[in-house]
C-alpha cells in the first residue's frame, strides 16, 4: 500500500547538539528523513536544536524551529503547528525518548497525532531492561544471563548456574568502582564481599562474563506488512567489551561461517519481527568464538550510527527507506534508488570490504584517561572501502588523519617487546591496533598477541601481512610487481619510497570501482565510487557515459568529526555542492566520513569515499580531469592539500593557496598586518624551551602558547609562570616535533568574531558576533552572541575597516573568518582564517544570507552587487541568537572542564529570542542547563579573579541562593559583605568540597583555578565532580555572571516566544 | 602475504577472447566450464558442494574467500561438481573453531582448479553484460594455442548433468520417531534438503533420478521430494515423463530449483535460460498469495515461463521482486507445489523454512485421507 492518505503533515524531531555517542550521523538520517518527507508532497516541521545541521535549512523543511529538544517545546511546536503525526525514529535517542514522553502522557491522542515509525510498546520492550528480557526469552533468544543479588552466598549460587568466569557489578557505584570479573568462586567470595559493602543499597549485578565473545551487528529493516531484511552484518574487530562505537568495525562479517551468520541474522529478524519495529533496527550479539553460542546485546529499534554506516558501506539508504516504511510505503514498492531496478526488499551484496576506524580526541586531551569500554568515548570516524581488509585498512588509517601514513606509529616502535605486551595487558585503549602491529613487527606470533587480546586471529593474520609486505618491500629491489602489490594492499607511493628507500618504478594511478549494492548483478548508475589498483576504471566509464559537457569542479570534505572540525563543515561542503549544481557544473566530492550528509551519494554528481591525502586526491584529479577544485569548505583537511594542488598545477577555486599562506604563516602574516595598520598582541615564534622562557618574560605573564598550524586551539594554553612555559613546551615539542611554537602577549580583552564575504573587490559581513566569556577561552567554546550588544559604533566601525582590509590585502576570493580582541578601546586581530568556519551555518540561518551560496557563486565570477549585496556590514535583524556551547564531559573521564583556549566542545546549540535574555535562556536550556531558582552555589575562583565575582555572587544571594565556598573565596566574599559559607578543600578532610557536592545542596558551582589540566588537582576533582553528579558547572566567570543574569531576569522558556526561523 | 610471493600464474580465458591473468590455487591444469558469478557473502563450502553446479566455473564476487576455512559438517554432498573456481583472495589462515582445512587444500584434495588474483568485478560485469559464457582456467600459458583452445571453449555445453551427478542406488535414512516416508528424487540433491526433511521427522529414502511412478509406488511414502540439480531441464526427457506418471499417484510432491522446472515442464510448461542466472543469498521473491517478500538462496540458469503454464493446471505462487520472473508454482491439477528457490538454505538465508512445514502439513492431510 502507498502512502498513508491521512498523514499531510509532519513533525520531524531531530537529534540536538553534536554530543559523543550522537553526532553527525542524525543530520544524515533527519536530512534524509525530511527530503523524502517532502518528495511525497508532505509538509513538514523540524524540531532541532543543533544550528550547525543541514537539516535546520531552509530547503529541508516548511516550518524549522531552533528550540530546545525539551518536552515543553516539543508541545508547544505540536501546539503552534497542529501537525497530523511526529516521527519519533530518526532522531537517535534524544528523539526517541521525547515521542515516547509525548505518547506515555496522553499529548498525543489528545492532539490527534499519530506516532510514526515506532508504537511504545516497541520501544519499550527494546529499552526496558526486564520487558526486553522478558521478550528475548518469549522467542527464544539468548541473553546475558544476570541476576541481581544481595548476598555473597546468593551470588555463589547463581555463579554456579551460568558458570564461570562471571562479571560482579555493584549497583551504583560510579564507574563500576568495587566490579571486577571473577573466575572461581574463591575471587568471586572476595569481590562480591567487597562491591556489596562499596554499594549503598547493598546490590551487585551478577552477570556471565562474556569478554572475548565476538561482537557481531545486523542491520535489519521491516515494513507494516511484516516483511523484514537485514541490510549489513558488521563484525567489530575488537571483541565485546569494547563500545562498537570505539571498535574497528569490518562489514560484512568476515570470520562467521554461513551456519553462523545465517544463525545471527535469523535472530535479528525474529527479533525485530517480535518488536513490531516499522523500521530500521541495529541488533548486536556476542558470538562465544568457540561454540555456536550467543547472546542478544542491544537492540536499539532506530536509525542509529551503525545504520548510517550500513548505509554508506552498502549503498543502501536505510533513513530514506524507513522514512518511506514510516509513512505507509512497503519494501516491496520501494525502488533501490542505487541500481533503479531492483527494490528495496533485497538484501545488499559487497564485492569489497570497509572498514570504519574511530576518531578520538585523546591528543587534545592530554591528560584524559584512553581506556575503552562500555562508554563510547570517539568523537567520530571515518570509513574506507576496499577490495581487501589491508587495503582498506591502510585507507582508513590515512583518513583518520593521526599523522602516519601506515600502522607503524614511532612511539610504539621505540618501545621493547616487554614494555609492549605489558602494556597491552593493561586494557584496551585506543591505539591498540598500532601496538598490536609493532608487536608482529617485532616477530611475537599471532598466538601470543590474541591470548592478551583476544583479537580473532584472522584480523591479526592480516595486519601481519602487512608486516610482511613491509619486509618484503625493503628487502631487495624495487620491481614492479612488488610495486603493484604493495598499491594493492593500499601504500602511497611516498610509503613505498621511504619503506623501500627506492624509487618507484613506475607511478600507477588508482581505477575506481562502484558501490551498487548488488555486487555487480544489475547495472547500476549511481556515481558513488571507491579507489582501488585494478584494470577496470568504472568512475572514468561512468564520467564517459554521462557527459554532458559540463565543467567538472571537486569540493573536498573535511574528514572525521572531531573537537574543532565538527558538522559545520559539511553543512558547508554540502551548499557549495547544492550551488555547484545549480550553477550547472557536475559537483563531485570527496570525503570520507560515513556519518555526513556529504557523503550520501546523492548529495552530488559524483562521489568518491576516498582518503584526502595529495596522492589519494592527485589520483580522483587524474580520473575526473576537473576544471578546478575547492578547499575552502572542507576545514584544515582540505586547507591542507592547497599546496600540495596548487604545486601540482590544479585549479584552486577562490582565496589562493599563496593567500591562504600569508594568513596562516607568522612572518608574512605579520607583514601583511603591518601593511595595512592593524595592531595584533605582540608576539614571537620560538624552537626551544629556553627561548620560550625568555621570549615569555620579555612580554610578561600572562602568555599564549601554541605550535604553528593548528586546529581547534589543538595544544594551546594561557601561561602565567615560568613553569607553566616549561611543562606545556615539552608537552607541545612531543607532539609536534620541528615544528615552531608561537608565544603572544594574552590581552584579556572582549572577543569579537566576524565571518565575511569577498569578492575581490567588495566584501559583505553578514553580522559581527560577541563572545560572553573573554579572549582567552577558545572561541568554539565560547557563548556567542550576534548581533554584538556591547560594542561601540567606533569599535564596530573598527572592525568592519579592519575585516575590509584584510579580506582585500589577502585578496579573499570567498569566505573569510576574523577573530578580534577588543581591549582598554582598542581593536587587536588574534586569527584570520580565509575559510569557512564553525559559524558560517549559525549565521547564515539567523541572518538569512546564504553564505556558502554566495561564497561560491563568487568564486565563478559572480560580485556581490551582481547578487545584490552592499559592501559592508548588513543590517542587523530582529532577532538576538545566542550560540551555546555544548561539552561531552561526562563521557571523558579525567579531563578537566574548565575553559582555556584549548577548544573542548563537541557541539552548539542556538537559542533566538527579541532581547539577549532571552536568547540566552533558550540556547542554555538547549544545552541542557538545569536552570534551578533556588538552592546553593559552590564558589571557588582563582586570586584573580576574586574580586570580579563578588557582583555576581551578589546576585545569586538576592535571589536567594546559599552560597559556598572554599576559604580564600569565602573570606574575600564574606569581607564584602555577602554572606558565604566555608568548605573545606579536599586537602583539610571531610567534610569537604567533595562531600558538599555529593549532598545534592548544590545546583552551581562556579569553579576556576590558575592551573588545571593535571587530574590530580583539588580544582580538577571538584569539577570532575559536579559533572558526575550533574551539577551545573560555570568555569569562566562571563559565563557565570551571564547566568546569573539569565536567572536575575526572571523568565522562564514559557515566557518566551517560539520561532519558525523559516520566517526570519 | 606469502601467497603473492609464492604463488605460479594461472589464466581464465572467455569464450569471446578475454584473457584474466591471475594466480593459481587449488590444482594446476586445464579446465573447460560455464563461467558464473554468486554474490553469496558466506557459504562458498555449500556453493562448492552444491550439485547444481556442475560442470560450471563459479566466480565468488565477494572478494575474500576462505575466512572461516572448510569443515566436514557444511557438505552439501560429498564432493564437489563444480568445473573451475575463482576467487579475488583466498584465505591461507582461516580462523574459526569448526575450521579443518584451508580452501586450497580442500580444492586440491577435490581436484580441482582455482584461480585467484584477478578483477572479479570486470569478470562479473562481463558475465552480466554478455550473459553466461564459457572459459576455461589454464596454469599452462595460452598465448602459444589460444585458437584450439577458444575453439574447444565455444565447443563446450553442460550435458547430462542430472546423471552425472545422480546417486545410483537407494538409500534411506531414518531419524529418531520417524512420522512421515518421503521420497527424495536425486537430481543432485544438497544435503540440506534431506536435514530438513529429517528434522521434521520424515524418513527420506533417496532414490535415483531416474526413478518410475511404479517403484515410487512400492515404496508407498507419505511424499515426494523433487531435488535441485545441475543443467538444462529439457535435456532430461524421460525424467520428465516419470514426472507426470508420479504426479498422478496422489502423493504430496514439493519441488525445489530443477525438481520445479522439470515439474512444470512435465506439466507443459516451458523453461528459458536467463541471461546471467540467480546466484546469490539475496534475491528476493514476492509470495502472490499473501503479498509477503522473503529473502532467498538461489542457485539457476534456468527459469520456468510463467506465462506457458496451463491456468487449469495450476498458478505462479512467488515472483523474483527484480525481474519478476517464475519463483513457484501451485499446482491444482496435481498435489504439488514447487519453489525455484532453496528453501533449505545453506548457505543462505533460512527464511522460507516454512515452506517444508507446508510440505509436512500436505502428508498430514494425506495421512488423514488415506
Amino acid at each position: 500500500m502507498p502512502l498513508r492518505s491521512d498523514i499531510k503533515k509532519v513533525l520531524v524531531i531531530g537529534s540536538g547538539p553534536i554530543v559523543i555517542g550522537q553526532a553527525a550521523e542524525f543530520d544524515y538520517a533527519g536530512a534524509q528523513a525530511c527530503r523524502a518527507l517532502k518528495q511525497e508532497g508532505l509538509e513538514v516541521v523540524l524540531i532541532n536544536s543543533n544550528p550547525a545541521t543541514i537539516m535546520t535549512d531552509k530547503a529541508m523543511a516548511d516550518h524549522i524551529y531552533i528550540e530546545p529538544l525539551t518536552l515543553d517545546t516539543v508541545k508547544r511546536v505540536i501546539e503552534i503547528e497542529k501537525p497530523d503525526s511526529v516521527l519519533s525514529t530518526l532522531g537517535g535517542q534524544t528523539g526517541l525518548t521525547l515521542s515516547m514522553q509525548l505518547a506515555a502522557e496522553g499529548f498525543l491522542d489528545s492532539h490527534n497525532v499519530k506516532l510514526l515509525g515506532a508504537d511504545p510498546e516497541t520501544i519499550h520492550k527494546a529499552e526496558d531492561r526486564q520487558a526486553f528480557k522478558d521478550t528475548m526469552e518469549k522467542i527464544g533468544e539468548p541473553c546475558i544471563p544476570s541476576k541481581v543479588v544481595e548476598t555473597v552466598e546468593d551470588a555463589v549460587e547463581f555463579a554456579k548456574v551460568i558458570d564461570y568466569p562471571v562479571i560482579v557489578r555493584p549497583a551504583f557505584t560510579l564507574g563500576g568502582t568495587g566490579g571486577g570479573i571473577a573466575n572461581n568462586e574463591e575471587e568471586l567470595r572476595d569481590i562480591s564481599t567487597n562491591g556489596l559493602r562499596l554499594s549503598p543499597i547493598t546490590q551487585v549485578l551478577i552477570e556471565k562474563c562474556i569478554s572475548g565473545w565476538k561482537e557481531i551487528e545486523f542491520e535489519v529493516i521491516r515494513d507494516r506488512k511484516g516483511n523484514v531484511i537485514t541490510v549489513c552484518s558488521m563484525e567489530n574487530f575488537d571483541p565485546v567489551g569494547v563500545h562498537t562505537g570505539d571498535s574497528i568495525v569490518i562489514a560484512p562479517a568476515v570470520t562467521l561461517s554461513d551456519r553462523e551468520y545465517q544463525m545471527l541474522r535469523t535472530a535479528s529478524l525474529n527479533i525485530i519481527s517480535e518488536l513490531k519495529v516499522e523500521g530500521g533496527c541495529n541488533c548486536q550479539f556476542a558470538l562465544h568464538p568457540e561454540s555456536m553460542e550467543y547472546a542478544v546485546i542491544e537492540v536499539n529499534p532506530r536509525v542509529s550510527r551503525s545504520s548510517a554506516l550500513a548505509s554508506k558501506a552498502t549503498g543502501y539508504p536505510i533513513a530514506k527507506v524507513a522514512t518511506r516504511i514510516a509513512i505507509g510505503y512497503t519494501l516491496d514498492e520501494i525502488i533501490n534508488a542505487v541500481t533503479g531496478k531492483t527494490y528495496a526488499c533485497f538484501e545488499p551484496a559487497l564485492d569489497y570490504v570497509v572498514i570504519k576506524f574511530p576518531k578520538w580526541a585523546f591528543d587534545k586531551f592530554v591528560y584524559a584517561k584512553r581506556t575503552l569500554g562500555t562508554q563510547m568515548k570517539a568523537t567520530g570516524e571515518v570509513m574506507a572501502i576496499g577490495t581487501s581488509f589491508e587495503q582498506a585498512m591502510m585507507k582508513a588509517v590515512r583518513s583518520t588523519e593521526l599523522g602516519v601514513d601506515s600502522m607503524n606509529m614511532k612511539k610504539f616502535e621505540e618501545m621493547s617487546v616487554e614494555e609492549l605486551l605489558g602494556h597491552l595487558k593493561k586494557g584496551v585503549e585506543d591505539e591498540r591496533s598500532f601496538e598490536v602491529f609493532a608487536l608482529l613487527k617485532k616477530g611475537v606470533s599471532i598466538e601470543k598477541i590474541h591470548e592478551i587480546t583476544l583479537i580473532d586471529e584472522w584480523f591479526l593474520d592480516k595486519l601481519l601481512n602487512l608486516v610482511e609486505l613491509e619486509q618484503w618491500l625493503a628487502e631487495g629491489e624495487l620491481t614492479e610487481d612488488k610495486y603493484l602489490t604493495a598499491k594493492q594492499y593500499g601504500y602511497l607511493d611516498s610509503t613505498i619510497e621511504r619503506m623501500s628507500g627506492q624509487k618507484c618504478p613506475t607511478h600507477r594511478h588508482a581505477v575506481y570501482k562502484m558501490v551498487d549494492t548488488c555486487a555487480g548483478e544489475f547495472k547500476a548508475e549511481t556515481p558513488y565510487f571507491y579507489s582501488t589498483y585494478d584494470e577496470e576504471n568504472e568512475a572514468r566509464q561512468f564520467i564517459d557515459r554521462t557527459e554532458k559537457g559540463k565543467k567538472k569542479v571537486i569540493v573536498f570534505g573535511s574528514g572525521p568529526i572531531r573537537i574543532g572540525q565538527g558538522i559545520e563543515f559539511v553543512y558547508c561542503s554540502v551548499h557549495c555542492v547544492w550551488t555547484l549544481k545549480e550553477l550547472g557544473y557536475e559537483a563531485v566530492i570527496c570525503n570520507n566520513n560515513p556519518e555526513t550528509v556529504s557523503t550520501d551519494f546523492d548529495t552530488g554528481d559524483r562521489l568518491y569515499f576516498d582518503p584526502l591525502t595529495p596522492e589519494d586526491v592527485d589520483n580522483i584529479i587524474a580520473t575526473e580531469q576537473p576544471y578546478g577544485v575547492v578547499v575552502q569548505f572542507g576545514g584544515q583537511t582540505a586547507i591542507k592539500l592547497t599546496r600540495h594542488l596548487a604545486d601540482s598545477g590544479v585549479n584552486i577555486l577562490g582565496t589562493s593557496a599563496d593567500s591562504i599562506d600569508a594568513a596562516e604563516d607568522r612572518e608574512r602574516f605579520d607583514e601583511l598586518l603591518e601593511q595595512c595598520g592593524i595592531p595584533r598582541p605582540e608576539g614571537f615564534t620560538v624552537m626551544t624551551t629556553e627561548e620560550a622562557v625568555k621570549v615569555a618574560d620579555k612580554l610578561g605573564y600572562p602568555v599564549l602558547l601554541r605550535p604553528s598550524y593548528v586546529l581547534g586551539g589543538q595544544n594551546m594554553i594561557i601561561a602565567h609562570s615560568d613553569q607553566d612555559v616549561v611543562e606545556y613546551m615539552d608537552i607541545i615539542t612531543s607532539h609536534m616535533i620541528a615544528n615552531p611554537v608561537l608565544i603572544d602577549k594574552y590581552m584579556m580583552g572582549t572577543e569579537v568574531e566576524v565571518d565575511a564575504i569577498c569578492d575581490g573587490k567588495d566584501f559583505l559581513i553578514p553580522g559581527i558576533m560577541e563572545h560572553v566569556e573573554r579572549a582567552g577561552v577558545h572561541s568554539g567554546d565560547s557563548i556567542s552572541v550576534y548581533p554584538a550588544q556591547n560594542l561601540s559604533k567606533r569599535i564596530r566601525e573598527t572592525i568592519v575597516e579592519y575585516t575590509r582590509r584584510l579580506s582585500l590585502a589577502l585578496n579573499v576570493v570567498g569566505l573569510v573568518n576574523i577573530q578580534y580582541v577588543v581591549y582598554q578601546g582598542e581593536v587587536y586581530v588574534i586569527e584570520v582564517n580565509p575559510r569557512s568556519s564553525r559559524t558560517v551555518p549559525y549565521i547564515s540561518k539567523v541572518t538569512g544570507i546564504p553564505m556558502v551560496d554566495i561564497a561560491t557563486k563568487i568564486k565563478f565570477g559572480a560580485t556581490l552587487k551582481e547578487l545584490g549585496y552592499e559592501s559592508g556590514l548588513y543590517p542587523e535583524g530582529d532577532y538576538v541568537a545566542v550560540k551555546v556551547p555544548v561539552f561531552s564531559f561526562e563521557k571523558l573521564q579525567d579531563v578537566d572542564t574548565m575553559l582555556g583556549p584549548e577548544m573542548k566542545s563537541t557541539g552548539e546549540c542556538l537559542g533566538i529570542g527579541h532581547s539577549f535574555e532571552d536568547a540566552l535562556l533558550k540556547g542554555l536550556v538547549a544545552a541542557g542547563y538545569d536552570l534551578k531558582r533556588e538552592g546553593g552555589v559552590l564558589i571557588s575562583v582563582r586570586d584573580s579573579e576574586k574580586r570580579e565575582m563578588v557582583p555576581i555572587a551578589d546576585k545569586f544571594s538576592r535571589m536567594g541562593f546559599d552560597l559556598y565556598a572554599t576559604s580564600g573565596t569565602a573570606s574575600y566574599l564574606n569581607r564584602n559583605m555577602i554572606a558565604t559559607n566555608t568548605v573545606r578543600k579536599i586537602s583539610e578532610g571531610s567534610p569537604n568540597t567533595i562531600d558538599l557536592l555529593e549532598s545534592g545542596k548544590i545546583h552551581y558551582m562556579i569553579s576556576t583555578s590558575a592551573k588545571g589540566r593535571m587530574p590530580a588537582r583539588d580544582s580538577v576533582k571538584m569539577r570532575r565532580k559536579s559533572i558526575e553528579r550533574s551539577i551545573c558547572s560555570l568555569t569562566a566567570v562571563d559565563t557565570a555572571n551571564a547566568l546569573a543574569n539569565v536567572l536575575l531576569s526572571g523568565r522562564s522558556m514559557d515566557d518566551v516566544k517560539l520561532v519558525d526561523i523559516t520566517k526570519i | 602475504m606469502a601467497l603473492i610471493k609464492d604463488s605460479s600464474p594461472a589464466w581464465l580465458v572467455l569464450a569471446d577472447g578475454q584473457v584474466f591473468r591471475g594466480r593459481s590455487f587449488g590444482v594446476k591444469g586445464t579446465v573447460i566450464g560455464e563461467v558464473v558469478f554468486t554474490t553469496g557473502m558466506t557459504g562458498y563450502q555449500e556453493t562448492l558442494t552444491d550439485p547444481s553446479y556442475f560442470g560450471q566455473i563459479v566466480t565468488q564476487t565477494f572478494p575474500l574467500i576462505g575466512n572461516y576455512g572448510v569443515n566436514s559438517q557444511d557438505f552439501e554432498s560429498a564432493q564437489s561438481y563444480v568445473s573451475g573456481y575463482i576467487v579475488r583472495e583466498w584465505c591461507n589462515a582461516p580462523s574459526n573453531f569448526r575450521s579443518e582445512d584451508s580452501i586450497d587444500h580442500f580444492l586440491k584434495r577435490l581436484n580441482i582448479i582455482g584461480l585467484w588474483g584477478i578483477d572479479t568485478r570486470r569478470l562479473t560485469r562481463t558475465l552480466r553484460e554478455a550473459g553466461v559464457m564459457n572459459g576455461a582456467i589454464t596454469t599452462e600459458d595460452p598465448a602459444a594455442n589460444m585458437d584450439s583452445l577458444l575453439s574447444e571453449i565455444r565447443a563446450y555445453a553442460v550435458r547430462n548433468a542430472v546423471a552425472s551427478v545422480t546417486g545410483t542406488e537407494v538409500r534411506t535414512y531414518t531419524p529418531e520417531n520417524a512420522k512421515y516416508r518421503v521420497v527424495l528424487l536425486d537430481f543432485g540433491y544438497k544435503r540440506y534438503i534431506r536435514k530438513s526433511l529429517m528434522n521434521r521427522g520424515c524418513e527420506v529414502i533417496v532414490v535415483p533420478a531416474n526413478t518410475t511412478a511404479e517403484e515410487i509406488r512400492e515404496i508407498a511414502p507419505d511424499g515426494i521430494m523433487l531435488s535441485n540439480g545441475p543443467g538444462d531441464p529439457a535435456e532430461n526427457t524421460q525424467i520428465i515423463e516419470n514426472l507426470r506418471e508420479i504426479a498422478k499417484l496422489g502423493i504430496p510432491m514439493f519441488g525445489i530449483c530443477l525438481g520445479h522446472q522439470l515439474m512444470a515442464l512435465a506439466m507443459g510448461a516451458k523453461t528459458e535460460k536467463l541471461k546471467y542466472g540467480h546466484r546469490g543469498a539475496n534475491q528476493p521473491v514476492i509470495d502472490l498469495v499473501s503479498g509477503k517478500t522473503y529473502v532467498t538462496s538461489q542457485n539457476h540458469g534456468y527459469a520456468v515461463v510463467g506465462e506457458s503454464l496451463d491456468t487449469a493446471v495450476g498458478a505462479v505462487s512467488h515472483n523474483n521482486a527484480n525481474d519478476k520472473t517464475c519463483e513457484g508454482i501451485r499446482y491444482t491439477a496435481v498435489n504439488c507445489f514447487t519453489v525455484q528457490f532453496h528453501p533449505e538454505a545453506h548457505g543462505g538465508p533460512l527464511d522460507t523454512a516454512y515452506l517444508f512445514d507446508d510440505f509436512t502439513s500436505r502428508m498430514d492431510a494425506y495421512k488423514e485421507e488415506k
